[in-house]
């Protein structure tokens, strides 16, 4: 067992846990996989912060990515526009680092100021996933900070979004407090109310009238203060002409008071402040449940939060980093490897290779010739490019893509479950209300009758209902939430159940460009294998590094007599006198040769001997995701790419009709509108910009994503990708929780039914309002989350 | 039975602190963060204690001037 232990303590990684391949990497006896990890362990080492490796196994995150380039935080526009507060000596900063996921990215961020002495301190939210760095800005600025992040492996991530975006403080509503006020009210005011459900001596009436004033006083800060919202609330909804659940609420709530405040004026009777103030307690508990939201995920991104913060713009041949707000039509700028296109331009020098897929869907990059127009939002794959902008940035092909449906806004109010209810629930309990106060009017008895009218509304005012609906779907969201489907709120839920129609993007959603698996186009000796193994292992680069791994266990490691690397195109090496290129299309291959696919090229001595391509992996149950979800569900398909997998598609999908290729964004958003047209719930289910519109548009767009916290456009949900065979699961599941609600309706009608049977008598005691009303709601809540949490049971979910 | 004016008036006082404390540390921004602390109340003490935080920050404005 022991020694089992550590033969697979040598093969991961001490910093990530990644396995480790090559031995070349070893320092006080710890393995790493990469020169990236071994130097964060050095540095930490350096400032004795090595605690971070005790507090959690392997807590690094490897740097696979090339480190992202800050040089725009020079810029003191740009710079100033994401602090938070600066004056002579001190900035503060808060930045979002995605990275943040145990407890040692806590502590080892909270020790900042031991790694820097410009570091004043720092301060980690974990939920929020955000830092908050106080720093001496004349000892370390902006842009050392977040480069001094990125380099022990936590690099933040900028956008657009920040800096444009003026920092609009969460809306507060003091929920909390409100909440904690009305619990005060109600403990209180409930232990005031027990000498009158007792029954108070004849002797002792003194003190009736003593506590009827004590809980009035109680009932005024719950009912101006901690109630306000429902009055406002259902005065809007009035003013819309339209009932929301709001109204029959205040109604309500206004008729306790008024006839608690008539009855302890007059003297004739205890009221029922505390059942007023029970009520509003628990609505109020119901909704803070229900405003559970992920700080850390944003689902209403835009064009700007895809795009970079600045780009490198050449004025008097003079390069100068420039706030993208600033880029007019007419400037050059300079696109580097890996950077992103921001404005429709003109290519001017330099070999362009554009990767779209995040655009349109098409995976494979395309080259551009000089002159020809280049559409903002592609990635350059190549070397560095000289750029003139022929269209503002907020006019480019992807912003107005993404802009298109906000101009059409087709969408259908979406009516929630209660709301709908409500819309009837209150002319009928407004019509009892009114008749057993005419039959009571009718036989003389004014008192009688005014008392039947008031218990009626009070009764009737849908306490339960209105928490059934948070209740239950809060607990959905958690158990969503538990297995990587992120949703933007309850209301998402509930249009989850409605659907009847789903539509796929294939790229990225169904299937994923897998990293590690390769296949090579060609063929390679052993000869040949050992060659591009030993160049390979000496770069880098993320592909090279692949490359390496993936050749490592059958290869000879041979001497090199040279070797060159030339970031963005690719390595020259020379070995036993051949010459060996591996890199770009470009670069590696020659104008006549035959692999005409995007990949790492290999030429070896002149001729070219294949191509390195990532495969395209269908994700895992696939196959069984789409039996499944083919019972009940019409399913569609919508594709940028060609038709090369039109065949492997078509087995798998029932209807060969609804797959569709060579989509672009535009077909996509209308193809989606065109089927509800048709009267069909929607969903769509996609990951990229080319998918954007649809998202939108959709009744709900589900985007789905390896890494939850990466770039994502607008929608109603985040999936993560590990996630997708739960996918026929999570829509039952939300058709559960809708059969759970309308159960629990059921219930808190016939608990008002029962109270109704007093209170059309005129005879409802405030003991029987008092007992009545925390009993329906205790129910309600049990009931809800144990039979969310039964069938999420039984959903394995 | 006048004492029951009194206690009447002692408890609703002495809850009335709790509201009070409750409302001031909401406001104090203890309840923005209810994560974080859990777990950094864990982590070994080597923070540098607040008098050599202090004295850091002086001896830093003594060097800017």
């Amino acid at each position: 067992m022991d020694k089992l232990e550590t033969v697979q303590k040598e093969q991961t990684c001490f910093h990530c846990g990644d396995e480790v391949k090559h031995q070349t990497y070893e320092v006080d006896n710890h393995r790493f996989c990469c020169l990236g990890c071994k130097s964060v362990y050095l540095l930490l080492n350096e400032h004795q912060l090595s605690r971070y490796y005790q507090y959690n196994a392997h807590p690094g995150s490897s740097v696979k990515e090339e480190a992202n380039r800050y040089f725009y935080l020079e810029e003191e526009n740009i710079s100033k526009s994401l602090l938070d507060f600066q004056d002579e000596r001190m900035s503060i900063v808060t930045l979002y680092i995605p990275g943040i996921h145990c407890s040692s990215c806590i502590w080892l961020l909270e020790s900042l100021h031991k790694l820097h002495a410009g570091v004043a301190s720092s301060r980690t939210d974990f939920l929020r996933k955000e830092v908050r760095v106080t720093f001496y800005h004349q000892q370390l600025s902006l842009k050392q900070l977040v480069e001094l992040l990125a380099s022990i492996g936590y690099p933040p991530v900028i956008s657009l979004q920040d800096t444009t975006q003026d920092k609009v403080e969460e809306q507060k509503n003091h929920l909390v407090r409100k909440i904690a006020v009305a619990g005060f009210c109600f403990g209180n005011s409930m232990m005031i109310s027990f000498p009158e459900y007792f029954g108070i001596g004849a002797f002792e009436k003194d003190y009736a009238q003593l506590f009827g004033w004590i809980n009035l006083t109680f009932a005024l800060p719950v009912m101006f203060y901690s109630g306000s919202d429902y009055f406002v609330s259902s005065l809007k909804s009035l003013k819309q002409r339209r009932l929301n659940l709001d109204v029959p609420l205040a109604l309500g709530i206004l008729i306790l008071f008024v006839r608690s405040a008539w009855e302890i004026l007059n003297g004739t009777g205890a009221g029922f402040s505390d059942t007023l103030c029970g009520l509003i307690f628990f609505l109020l508990v119901g909704r803070w449940v229900q405003q559970k939201t992920y700080h850390h995920l944003s689902f209403e991104r835009d064009y700007r939060s895809y795009f970079p913060v600045a780009v490198t713009k050449i004025h008097e041949g003079q390069e100068k980093t420039v706030a993208l707000a600033n880029i007019q039509v007419g400037d050059r700028i300079l696109i580097r490897n890996n950077e992103i296109v921001p404005a429709d331009a003109i290519l001017l020098k330099g070999q362009a290779c554009i990767d779209f897929s995040f655009v349109t869907g098409e995976s494979v990059p395309v080259e551009k010739v000089l002159g020809e127009i280049i559409y903002a939002g592609g990635r350059q794959t190549e070397q560095i490019i000289e750029l003139e902008v022929v269209k503002p940035v907020s006019q480019s092909y992807l912003t107005s893509l993404w802009n298109a449906p906000e101009q059409a806004e087709r969408k259908v109010f979406f009516q929630s479950f209660s709301n709908k209810i409500s819309r009837y629930f209150t002319p009928i309990l407004l019509s009892i209300a009114l008749a057993s106060a005419f039959f009571w009017g009718s036989a003389g008895d004014a008192q009688r009758a005014w008392s039947a009218f008031t218990a009626v509304l009070i009764i009737g005012c849908p306490c339960a209902l209105a928490l059934s609906s948070p209740f239950t779907l809060s607990a959905v969201l958690s158990v969503f939430d538990r297995n990587g489907l992120f949703m933007k709120d309850t209301l998402a839920i509930e249009k989850m159940a409605e659907i009847n129609t789903l539509v796929f993007d294939k790229t990225g959603t169904i299937s994923t460009l897998s990293d590690d698996r390769f296949h090579f186009e060609g063929k390679l000796t052993a000869m040949e294998a050992s060659m591009v193994f030993s160049v390979c292992r000496n770069s880098n680069h993320p592909q090279s590094r692949k490359i390496a791994k993936a050749f490592g266990e059958t290869c000879r490691i041979l001497p090199m007599s040279s070797y060159v690397e030339t970031p963005g195109s690719g390595i020259q090496a020379t070995i036993a006198g051949k010459d060996i290129l591996i890199g770009s299309r470009s670069f590696a291959a020659t104008d006549k040769d035959l692999f005409k696919v995007a990949g790492t090229y290999v030429r070896i001595d002149g001729e070219t001997k294949g191509v390195f391509c990532v495969e395209q992996k269908w994700r895992s149950g696939l196959a069984s995701v789409i039996s499944n979800l083919s019972h009940g569900y019409r399913l569609h398909l919508l594709s940028g790419d060609g038709e090369k997998d039109a065949k492997a598609l078509s087995l798998l999908f029932p209807h060969k009709e609804y797959l569709n290729f060579n989509q672009l964004p535009a077909d996509k958003l209308s193809y989606v509108e065109k089927l509800q047209h048709n009267c069909q719930k929607v969903a769509m289910i996609g990951d990229g910009l080319n998918d954007a519109g649809a998202l939108k548009s959709a009744d709900l767009g589900i985007a789905v994503s390896d890494d939850v916290n990466n770039f994502s456009p607008a929608c109603d949900a985040i999936m993560s990708g590990a996630s997708f065979e739960k996918l026929p699961r999570f829509f039952g599941f939300a058709k559960r929780a809708m059969r759970i609600i309308y159960s629990s309706f059921v219930i808190s009608l016939l608990y008002n039914l029962l109270g109704m049977y007093f209170a059309t008598q005129g005879s409802l005691s405030p003991l029987i309002a008092a007992i009545l009303m925390p009993l329906s709601t205790i129910t309600i809540i049990s009931f809800t989350s144990l039979a969310t949490r039964l069938y999420a049971y039984k959903y394995h979910l | 039975m006048s004492a029951i004016f009194f206690l009447i008036g002692c408890s609703v006082l002495i809850a009335l602190l709790f509201l009070g404390a409750f409302i001031w540390a909401n406001k104090s921004g203890q309840h923005d963060d209810t994560y974080t602390p859990a777990i950094r109340v864990l982590f070994e003490d080597d923070f540098p204690s607040e008098e050599k935080e202090l004295d850091r920050q002086v001896n830093l404005g003594e060097e800017n001037k």
